[in-house]
């Protein structure tokens, strides 16, 4: 146990920028041609280079599983298709004491022809597996994908989620001594990935297996692994305890939410009245990271040009992947505000009890609400981006919420005998 | 978990050496080379009327196109045998050679989508296609086998042609031939990895090559003092050598011979030093 299984040394990757895609065999030639025909000179591709892992170091010992996290563009990716050997580190080594297994992608070879069972075997063969090794498994993976009565149609028949529950039972039993999984858990249904995450988790726990896990899903990464590696820019940021890691990303993800909005050169994409105009949304706090139970309060500032006698402020709130959590309309307030006026209104949302994850709120500025006759000033959408983060255990350490639960914690249930 | 670990130990790291080549790896996911044959073949025929026989009626097809065209009305002479057996024969080891030269010869960018998701020898794909190829190749044989009999059983007097024991080195014919196809193939597949309009090279190139290639005309037809050409072209005297042993026919010299193996070894050998190169960071292309 004293020897890592993992060890990378200085590990960098140089991508050439302008060179990134292929080029056609004409675009070089007449590149060679401007180079001897004298007063045109035709531009090279331009010159540049980026890294996108710079001197990337970092020791995983056997049975550890150990979580990589960054925004995107960090590194994780290529870092990830370097320990996979897709492509070459620039400088620097890696060296591993043990089969790869790597999950960038579920059902990578799927072959819609063939049928579920010669895809089982095809799939588990590029993944690395001998037809040995699949043969002894085959009842097993059959039997968690759950499509028994399917395994000799062809996959091209099956639905979507059959097609996605068959690739992940088959990657779910490779054997590798590494396993190294990217974001697939993220398609497939709820259910299924609470299946799978505990599989993963047993065949490391069980077998003593080094598992390597690339996730956005902070809730995730925390139930999961014990350690993380926090990447930054290429560079290895902070490598240790997985809660101290995730404090890091946090902070990391911080500086990248904006505090305020200069609404009023947006573009709208809903027509108002015009009688006022949005023209500035500010939270109160520096950074916009709330706590599970915390109130989100921000500045707005109007300027009206027309005058109005009353105002009320509503919003919706939308989850990452756009859709609507819910809606809230504020009261009419009298105001008699004349033309060229400024009114600054600091608005409220009492404990909206949002689950952990990131929202961002579309904001209106009008009069009477979905109950009666309602007239909207102005609308403004896609502002005031912000992170809930997961309650905390009476541990301290970072409660899961299933993305299956929805984006609300509604209040706890009552339960009394009768 | 201590066995595995002394057992495996993988180095990555940039790659210094031209020449390295992980021999064990390939052996390694040889199940899937198996898988890959058997699943190219299956899938040619999946939802096609007549499935594999169409692996028939195309040589069958040319043969007969040859034999109106080249010795009805050309008037191109095939050695005193039968035309239909001539040409048959010899699009035997050419049909292969093209096979495999045209499934092989786009392996990098027509696997990029796997090649960017999953690590194995990327050798493996094009090594596959020689194999499914070579399944068309027998079924061509046996067609081949069944009207050189006809031949010898019903028209006995233009049978002057015998299979004796050098049919024992087709097989080598065989080998050599999927060197030759696959050799180029890996060139053309890194060449088409990064200048993508060069596939359209492929088609062109075995046509001309086709015509350079005693396939639909007898190796005896060239002038004494051009002979040498072809003896830089491998397939010359791997297809005269198939006729000489299926049709007794053909002109082989041993110099030649040698000429053309050391030919084959060596475009084999460039082709996988060259694609192994251009494999190991295509994907950063892509």
């Amino acid at each position: 146990m004293s020897q890592p299984i993992i060890t990378a040394r200085g590990v960098s990757k140089r991508y050439q920028l302008g060179q990134i895609g292929m080029t056609s065999f004409r675009d070089e030639l007449e590149r060679l041609t401007g180079r001897f025909r004298r007063g045109r000179k035709i531009p090279s591709a331009p010159a540049g280079e980026f890294w996108a892992l710079k001197d990337v170091a970092f020791d995983i010992m056997p049975g550890e599983i150990v979580g990589i996290i960054g925004r995107n563009g960090a590194g994780k990716s290529t870092l990830l298709k370097i320990l996979s050997r897709i492509t070459e580190p620039t400088t620097g080594e890696i060296t591993l004491h043990g089969r790869v297994g790597s999950l960038l992608e579920v059902g990578t070879g799927f072959h819609p022809d063939l049928s579920g069972r010669q895809n089982i075997f095809l799939n588990g063969a590029i993944l690395g597996m001998s037809r040995a090794e699949v043969s002894a498994k085959f009842d097993e993976i059959v039997a968690f994908a759950e499509i028994d009565q399917f395994i000799d149609t062809p996959v091209k028949r099956y639905s979507s989620g059959m097609y996605v529950r068959l690739a992940f039972a088959i990657a779910a039993h490779l054997e590798p001594e590494i396993l190294i999984i990217d974001e697939v858990l993220a398609v497939g249904d709820a259910a299924f990935q609470r299946k799978c995450l505990g599989k993963m988790e047993s065949v490391s726990r069980l077998d003593g297996r080094t598992v390597l896990f690339v996730s956005h899903n902070m809730a995730a990464v925390s139930q999961l692994t014990n350690r993380a590696v926090v990447l930054k820019a290429g560079q290895v940021q902070f490598a240790g305890p997985t809660s101290q890691a995730i404090d890091r990303y946090v902070e990391e993800f911080e500086t990248h939410l904006v505090q305020s909005y200069a609404t009023g050169p947006m573009p709208r994409k809903w027509p108002g009245t015009g009688h006022a105009r949005i023209e500035q949304l500010s939270f109160l706090k520096a950074t916009p990271i709330f706590e599970s139970n915390a109130d989100i309060e921000f500045d707005l500032e109007l300027s009206v040009s027309r005058p109005i006698e009353k105002l009320r402020i509503s919003m919706t709130v939308f989850a990452a992947d756009g859709s609507a959590v819910g809606g809230s309309f504020g009261i009419d307030v009298d105001c008699a505000g004349a033309a060229n006026d400024r009114i600054n209104w600091r608005v409220r949302l009492p404990r909206p009890t949002l689950a952990p994850g990131r929202y961002h709120l579309d904001l209106a500025a009008g009069q009477g609400d979905f109950t009666g006759d309602r007239q909207e000033y102005d609308v403004v959408t896609d502002v005031l981006y912000f992170e809930v983060l997961p309650p905390k255990s009476s541990g301290g350490h970072l409660a899961r919420w299933e993305s299956g639960w929805g984006h609300l914690i509604l209040p706890s249930l009552q339960c009394e005998p009768i | 978990m201590n066995s595995p670990a002394a057992t495996y130990k993988i180095r990555i790291r940039p790659n210094e050496s031209w020449l390295h080549f992980d021999w064990a790896a390939l052996w390694q996911y040889r199940d899937l080379l198996v898988l890959l044959v058997q699943r190219d073949f299956t899938a040619k025929y999946q939802q096609t009327v007549l499935g594999p026989i169409w692996f028939i009626i195309n040589p069958l097809i040319n043969a007969v196109v040859f034999t109106i065209l080249f010795s009805r009305i050309i008037g191109i002479p095939t050695d005193g045998v039968p035309p239909i057996l001539f040409y048959l024969g010899g699009q035997l080891a050419w049909n292969y050679f093209s096979n495999v030269l045209g499934s092989t010869g786009n392996s990098l960018a027509g696997n990029a989508g796997i090649f960017s998701k999953v690590y194995f020898p990327r050798l493996i794909p094009p090594l596959a296609m020689c194999g499914s190829s070579l399944i068309a190749f027998l079924i061509q044989l046996v067609v081949f086998l069944a009207f050189w009999l006809y031949y010898l059983v019903f028209m006995p007097a233009g049978a002057a042609f015998h299979l004796g024991w050098s049919l024992a080195l087709l097989p080598l014919l065989v080998i050599q031939t999927a060197a030759v196809g696959l050799g180029v193939g890996l060139i053309l597949s890194a060449i088409t990895a990064k200048y993508r309009d060069l596939q359209q090279l492929t088609g062109y190139l075995l046509q001309i090559w086709m015509y350079a290639t005693p396939v639909i005309y007898p190796l005896s037809r060239i002038p004494e003092r051009w002979r040498w050409l072809d003896n830089l072209n491998p397939m010359a005297s791997i297809v005269e050598h198939t006729k000489l042993i299926l049709l007794g026919v053909g002109s082989v010299t041993f110099a030649g011979q040698a000429v053309s193996l050391l030919i084959s070894a060596g475009t084999l050998a460039f082709g996988i030093v060259l694609y192994q190169r251009m494999a190991r960071t295509f994907v950063d292309t892509v």
